[in-house]
């Protein structure tokens, strides 16, 4: 029975091979629009931040985005620490970088009184986190037509695609279709997971990709002023603000990805020598 | 093995005084310089010492990590991302620790699969066997209650899915839920208990290690031939020459751990779990980690009721059978040829074993109703086509029948190929070979 047996058993193994991959292949695409491929700078292994696309970007979350969203893992000290925005050599400790200071200054947190026990208000200082635009979730969800807009601090590894999907989603609002029922709270965005089949009156076979979300457009060409000249594009102000929330998601990555290198390197000499002396112990052995 | 005698000569005064009152350092030569091991072994045989590796970085890392986690169901999250932003070389330690439990799977399926292929499990090995699959339960558990730990969306709703499986038992399933849990819903009971067992179980797979290598000692190691060890032509001593050659092994792994973790620190985790967990928001896609994805194929392809036994129970059923099987594998197979190198037949039956465990944690990863390939479409235009499901479900049918019925069945039926008298003897006709 072994050469019948055997025959038909490669027959198998093939075809499950051919199958798994044509069928890998042909799987139907998802129901979103594919996030486009904005080149950052921190692609790759060899990748870094730039430095004054973080500063354009967290001018974008200041004037745009931090009037819903919290940031509440972020303290000011984190915009001077290396590899940050407000970063300067000078400075080892961030908490005497003075443009962090003056950022840190211009806001108010609540306290309390050390003498008196009274609630009070006073500047922020260096270690204060980002203060959040609402008392509490329920005071979020009042202002926002019931939904809580998503704390930012971790957003871009919360999200598959990441910051590309986050810098296509901000700059890819359109007008629904005809034929999709959007309610007045909702917005249409291409890019957004979600499943539009019941909402939709059209042709059933050409639901349109994407999902709705409860944030209006938040940017548009001209939202903010940057401050290094830079021409204040839509495309521009979405892609900024995505590498800031990605440097923000992941601050230590760039340190992270050159230790790799020198690892690396490390582990590969070290093969090197295993190798040599694997050789010589097994001589005349095998 | 047992009847080598030591050949330990203790040297130094101190090493004569400790030797004849704990001759401790005489067990450490015995078994990890002296002990014989067979001189073919190859690559594959490199696991066992990357394995404990793993353990090592994982009880080292966790050790640290739990001095910075705050077991709470309202801290969890913060403290976590705490250590990947302010804890010195937080992130390296997280990463390390995170990615290792992949890395421990990967290679433990590699040590199991090899098991599998030079019937490591046969007599006398059996105990040997029976401690591995221990350890392999125990991973499982550890791995999940691990996962449980950051309490993002994933971690939470992995947890509901898998302690909701308890409630499928008839009668007492209910109550245990709720003592499991530690409440009717998971949340900080279930986090606490979660955190001390995860702490636990690491100190007790170490402990069922020992006994691992210690019943591997007593039987001596299997080889690619699956013959026993004969002669003393047949060995060389485990130091230089295992050693060397799982050292080279253990950097070469650590290099794919280090392209991962620095690299790819997240490719083998879910986004999801990067937002915090909130009950009142199921994911639209539960999934657990990738190692777990074959058994939860399993359980899903389950999808009806045999008489008065609901579909739930079977799914419950059928997952943790399919782990039991490989418990009794030493059991149901019944060739007399140890390696499948000797098992023209069976060896194609494993190849398809391998494919189809690929193929159902595939399936579990996908949504159940999605197409693997549509064939057709109905009348209002939607695909038609194979269903995971279903794939599941043949996938399933093979999985059980690899261990039911092929292992017995063709162990009696199959011609086996002449298996070489000695180690030695194979050994030197792959030189012959090799030379022309």
């Amino acid at each position: 029975m072994n050469s019948f047996m055997t025959k038909t058993l490669k027959v198998a193994a093939g075809l499950a091979l051919v199958v798994s991959l044509t069928a890998g292949a042909a799987m139907a695409s998802e129901g979103f629009k594919e996030p486009e491929d904005h080149h950052f700078t921190f692609e790759g292994p060899f990748g870094t931040f730039d430095q004054a696309q973080l500063q354009r970007g967290y001018k974008v979350y200041r004037e745009v985005c931090s009037a819903c969203h919290s940031m509440h893992l972020m303290s000011f000290r984190n915009l001077g620490q290396k590899g940050g925005p407000f970063y300067d050599p000078k400075y080892k400790n961030p908490n005497d970088n003075p443009v962090v200071k003056q950022i840190a200054s211009e806001f108010d947190v609540a306290d309390i009184d050390p003498d008196t026990g009274d609630e009070i208000t006073r500047k922020a200082t260096t270690s204060d986190r980002f203060p959040s635009p609402f008392k509490n979730e329920e005071a979020a969800k009042a202002s926002n037509s019931g939904a809580i807009p998503p704390d930012l601090s971790v957003i871009t590894k919360a999200r598959e695609g990441g910051a590309n999907y986050v810098a296509s989603m901000l700059a890819g609002f359109q007008p629904a279709p005809a034929g999709l029922e959007v309610a007045a709270t909702q917005h249409y965005n291409p890019y957004v997971h979600g499943a539009l089949a019941t909402s939709w009156k059209g042709d059933p076979h050409k639901v349109p990709l994407g999902g709705v979300l409860a944030m209006p457009p938040p940017l548009a060409d001209d939202k903010v002023a940057y401050d290094d000249g830079t021409k204040a594009t839509l495309k521009q102000e979405a892609q900024d603000v995505a590498a800031f929330l990605e440097w923000a998601s992941d601050p230590h990555a760039t340190e992270r990805k050159q230790m790799g290198v020198s690892v690396i390197l490390f582990l590969l000499l070290m093969a090197g020598v295993t190798y040599a002396a694997y050789r010589q112990v097994w001589r005349g052995k095998h | 093995m047992s009847d080598h005698p030591s050949t330990y000569e203790p040297k130094s005064g101190i090493e004569k005084w400790l030797d004849s009152r704990l001759p401790i350092v005489r067990l450490a030569y015995d078994s990890f310089v002296d002990y014989p091991t067979p001189k073919n072994l190859n690559y594959w045989w490199t696991f066992g010492g990357i394995l404990s590796l793993c353990l090592g970085v994982q009880i080292l890392t966790g050790i640290i990590l739990a001095m910075h986690y705050t077991a709470n169901a309202d801290l969890a999250f913060d403290s976590v991302e705490r250590i990947m932003r302010d804890v010195n070389y937080g992130w390296l330690i997280r990463y390390v620790h995170a990615n290792g439990a992949s890395m421990f799977f990967f290679a433990v399926y590699i040590h199991m699969f090899r098991g599998l292929y030079y019937g490591s499990y046969k007599a006398p090995r059996e105990v040997l066997w029976l401690l591995g699959c221990i350890i392999y339960f125990l991973m499982i558990a550890t791995a999940f209650m691990g996962y449980v730990l950051p309490w993002g969306q994933m971690s939470y709703y992995g947890a509901v899915v898998i302690t909701n499986l308890i409630g499928a038992i008839p009668v007492v399933g209910p109550s245990i839920l709720t003592w499991l849990q530690g409440g009717f819903a998971v949340d900080n009971p279930t986090l606490n208990r979660f955190f001390s067992l995860h702490y636990l179980l690491p100190f007790v797979i170490a402990g069922v290690v020992v006994l691992h290598i210690w019943a591997l000692h007593v039987v001596g190691q299997n080889n690619p031939t699956g013959v026993e060890i004969k002669s003393k032509e047949d060995t060389l001593p485990f130091t230089p020459y295992a050693t060397v050659k799982d050292g080279l092994a253990m950097i070469f792994f650590l290099i794919v751990f280090a392209v991962f973790v620095f690299f790819a620190p997240d490719a083998m985790g879910h986004a999801d779990n990067y937002v915090k967990a909130n009950p009142l928001q199921t994911p639209s896609h539960i999934v657990p980690e990738w190692y777990m994805l074959p058994f939860y194929a399993i359980l899903r392809a389950i999808t009806f009721d045999i008489g008065p036994i609901p579909a739930k129970l079977l799914g419950v059923t059928a997952m943790f059978g399919a782990i039991a099987l490989i418990f009794a594998l030493p059991w149901l197979d019944t060739s007399k040829v140890k390696s499948m190198r000797y098992r023209p037949v069976m060896r194609w039956f494993f190849v398809l074993f391998v494919l189809a465990c690929i193929g159902l944690g595939w399936c579990g990863g996908q949504l159940p109703d999605n197409l693997v390939f549509s064939i057709t479409t109905d009348a209002h235009g939607n695909p038609l086509g194979l269903k995971v499901v279903w794939l599941s479900q043949l996938l399933a049918v093979y999985y059980f029948a690899f261990f039911l019925i092929i292992m017995p069945w063709i162990g009696l039926k199959e011609d086996p190929l002449p298996v070489p008298a000695s180690i030695s003897e194979a050994v030197l006709a792959a030189h012959a070979k090799k030379k022309g």
